[in-house]
């Protein structure tokens, strides 16, 4: 539909194979980055929003395994059919990942400047050495770090700092899209803010898209402009934030929203009934279903497949409507 | 009123390094009283490094003030018998963040069940202490017959945390102390937990201290909340005029810090407030927001503001508000709101002082 698409996502499929049997942690998700935008992607534990980001990438680990689908990334073609060589070439310079935790992500006996300064000199290795220099430190100021920040350790910074050093790192070759896992959950609030606004600026300086992956649905509203929601391994709705959250439509999204606290009026605090399948033994028809208040005769035989209306997309009985 | 436990000017001080030796005030000066007529929720707010967790352990008496008394029923901690003690830590249970540390995964969940009745002597029969189990973990809404028997891996986080607290509510405590209990929680699961912990000083009367970052869900549940930068209590009251009208410029950060989950709402106050809380020095003297705070003035760097009490339910430590008088004895008792319950059995109004 939009042709426009800087990667574009169809049916992908991630399994682990587990002696207990296959696991479906991804199961036929589709979706669209559009140029310049910051995409979304909420869901609990075990919804399999980690593993996709990881996939997109190729840096699943086993027993995780590509099962099917395509991840087009714009000039390339196939990021699920490269070589080692071509995957090689693409990551860092082209797709990007600032990782969920920096503190676990960059090497602990290694210099900050010199973390940098691996992944330019791979893929650009004509840099002189002052040049080199000149590019870390411009990759530091980006992110709001001071220049000596470059002479440390990652155990001398702060959490903060550290996930902005991984922000420079994963932005430092200008690539065009961003896959940000989780990128501030560790962090308190005043400083997940600063990380965030960070994030956000360094994005737009490059016109970059971004796909930030998360559980924190206030953080979401705030920062993406589309929002797509996943559940047992499923794109269950993919909207513009702001219809979103003043019109979740798939019941799902609907409760995960009244399930978020708010400073705005005390009320009773709403759940959703029952726990998240695990993703061995999804239920059949629609995964949501033996949750579902509005289930109704289809739902535990039929799986709904995803249908797209005025810009958004939901998979959902209660919305039939034109296949996406 | 019956003061079950108080705390009088407690401090902690943390001391390391042999040669440059340093000392963090993790808790400083902190005096208030955990009623036991009427039970009530009381959130201790803050980021990481703010003393939060350090003044849970000394409420739980794993680790001694440096200064100052921890008092249970009228008794320092320090000084009670061995079968005082033993009823003290009955009486104040602990839930931690990590439902999946609290386990042995060795042993079925029911070990974290059977092992303290029967070390506390809850029942003085097997059937009665399996009746005492299924009556907690129904109050935390779990199905006996599908949590007992299981190994910790087989129930969900959120499952597993709901176990610790039908643990904690099955000892019959006075008091709760929960160290972010829910943080590693799922959003759809949370609120159970949270209802849970709102029931517990309902029906049964058990107090609350509910340790957070997240100001959100201390809004939610809390009737009375502390807010600590660096070891100080920032700001004290009731949650209505501490969270929805913070005074304190460093509450007033936080509040405006967190993401609403309504993409038309504003995220963040104007201007950009610099500093990063983990990677600061804490001045020697004066106030110690004051490299960060927007409307720092004279006197803050001088010396270290007292909690002014300005309002009825609330008091702030900054010199913004230092034409209103200083908080009685620094006593947070006196801006904490009281509960109906005492007033339902007869109580004085108005928390009195110890």
């Amino acid at each position: 539909m939009n042709d426009g698409a800087v990667l574009s996502v169809k049916d992908l499929r991630v399994y682990y194979d587990t002696d207990a049997g296959t696991v479906k942690a991804v199961d036929g998700v589709s979706f669209e980055l559009r140029p310049g935008e910051r995409l979304g992607l909420v869901g609990e534990s075990g919804s399999g929003k980690s593993t996709m980001a990881l996939a997109l990438m190729r840096l699943h680990k086993p027993p995780a395994r590509i099962a099917g689908g395509e991840v087009l990334l714009d000039g390339v073609g196939d990021v699920m059919k490269l070589d080692d060589d071509g995957l090689r070439r693409i990551r860092l310079d082209r797709l990007a990942l600032v990782p969920q935790g920096a503190m676990n992500s960059l090497n602990p006996v290694m210099r900050i400047r010199d973390q940098l300064a691996d992944g330019i000199r791979t893929h650009e290795p004509g840099d002189t050495r002052d040049d080199l220099a000149e590019r870390i430190q411009a990759q530091l100021s980006r992110v709001g770090l001071d220049s000596e920040v470059g002479g440390k350790f990652p155990h001398e910074l702060s959490g903060g700092m550290k996930q902005r050093v991984a922000i420079a790192i994963g932005t430092s070759l200008s690539p065009s899209v961003i896959i940000a896992d989780e990128p501030t959950s560790a962090l308190d609030v005043v400083v997940q803010r600063q990380v965030m606004e960070t994030l956000r600026s360094v994005q737009e300086e490059l016109g970059a898209s971004v796909l930030i992956v998360g559980h924190d649905m206030g953080l979401m509203a705030q920062i993406a402009d589309r929002m797509g929601v996943m559940y047992a391994g499923k794109l269950v709705e993919l909207a513009p934030v702001h219809d979103l959250f003043t019109n979740p439509q798939h019941p799902y999204t609907r409760l995960l929203i009244e399930s978020v606290p708010t400073l705005m009026a005390k009320r009773a605090l709403a759940s959703i009934p029952g726990a998240p399948p695990t993703l061995i033994n999804v239920p059949p028809g629609c995964p949501f279903h033996p949750r579902c208040p509005s289930a109704f005769e289809p739902c535990d035989s039929e799986v709904p497949l995803p249908t797209a209306q005025n810009g958004r997309v939901v998979s959902c009985h209660l919305y039939p409507g034109e296949a996406a | 009123m019956t003061a079950f436990l108080e705390m009088a000017n407690v401090s902690k001080v943390f001391s390391a390094g042999i040669i440059r030796r340093q000392h963090t005030v993790a808790v400083d000066d902190v005096t208030m009283t955990i009623d036991e007529q009427s039970p009530s929720i009381l959130a201790v707010a803050g980021e990481s490094g703010s003393g939060k967790t350090t003044l849970a352990r000394l409420l739980l008496g794993v680790i001694p003030p440096s200064s100052g008394e921890v008092i249970y029923r009228g008794q320092s901690v320090d000084d009670l018998s061995r079968e005082q003690r033993r009823t003290y830590l009955r009486e104040i249970q602990p839930i931690f963040q990590d439902p999946f540390e609290s386990y042995n995964p060795f042993y079925k969940v029911d070990h974290v069940l059977t092992v303290p009745a029967q070390k506390f002597q809850l029942a003085a029969t097997k059937q009665e202490t399996t009746r005492l189990i299924h009556e907690a973990l129904d109050m935390v809404g779990l199905q006996p017959a599908e949590t007992l028997g299981r190994f910790p891996h087989q129930l969900s986080g959120g499952q597993r945390q709901r176990v610790m607290v039908a643990r904690a509510m099955l000892l019959r405590p006075r008091l709760i102390v929960a160290d972010e209990p829910v943080s590693m929680v799922d959003a759809s699961l949370r609120a159970t937990i949270l209802e849970s912990i709102r029931r517990m000083k309902q029906e049964l009367g058990i107090s609350v201290v509910y340790i957070t970052h997240d100001l959100t869900t201390a809004y939610q549940i809390a009737d009375n909340i502390l807010v600590m930068y660096k070891g100080s209590v920032v700001e004290a009251g009731s949650v209505e005029q501490v969270i929805r009208d913070p005074k304190h410029p460093y509450t007033q950060l936080l509040v405006s810090s967190i993401p609403q989950p309504d993409p038309s709402l504003p995220w963040g106050a104007d201007g950009e407030i610099a500093g990063d809380p983990e990677s600061m020095e804490v001045a020697a003297t004066g106030c110690k927001f004051v490299d960060r705070c927007p409307v720092a003035f004279e006197p803050c760097a001088g010396q270290r503001p007292l909690l002014f009490h300005e309002h009825l339910s609330r008091a702030a430590a900054c010199f913004q508000y230092d034409k209103s008088p200083a908080l009685e004895g620094q006593n947070l008792d006196l801006v904490f709101e009281p509960q109906l319950t005492s007033q339902a059995a007869g109580g004085s109004e108005g928390p009195a002082a110890n």
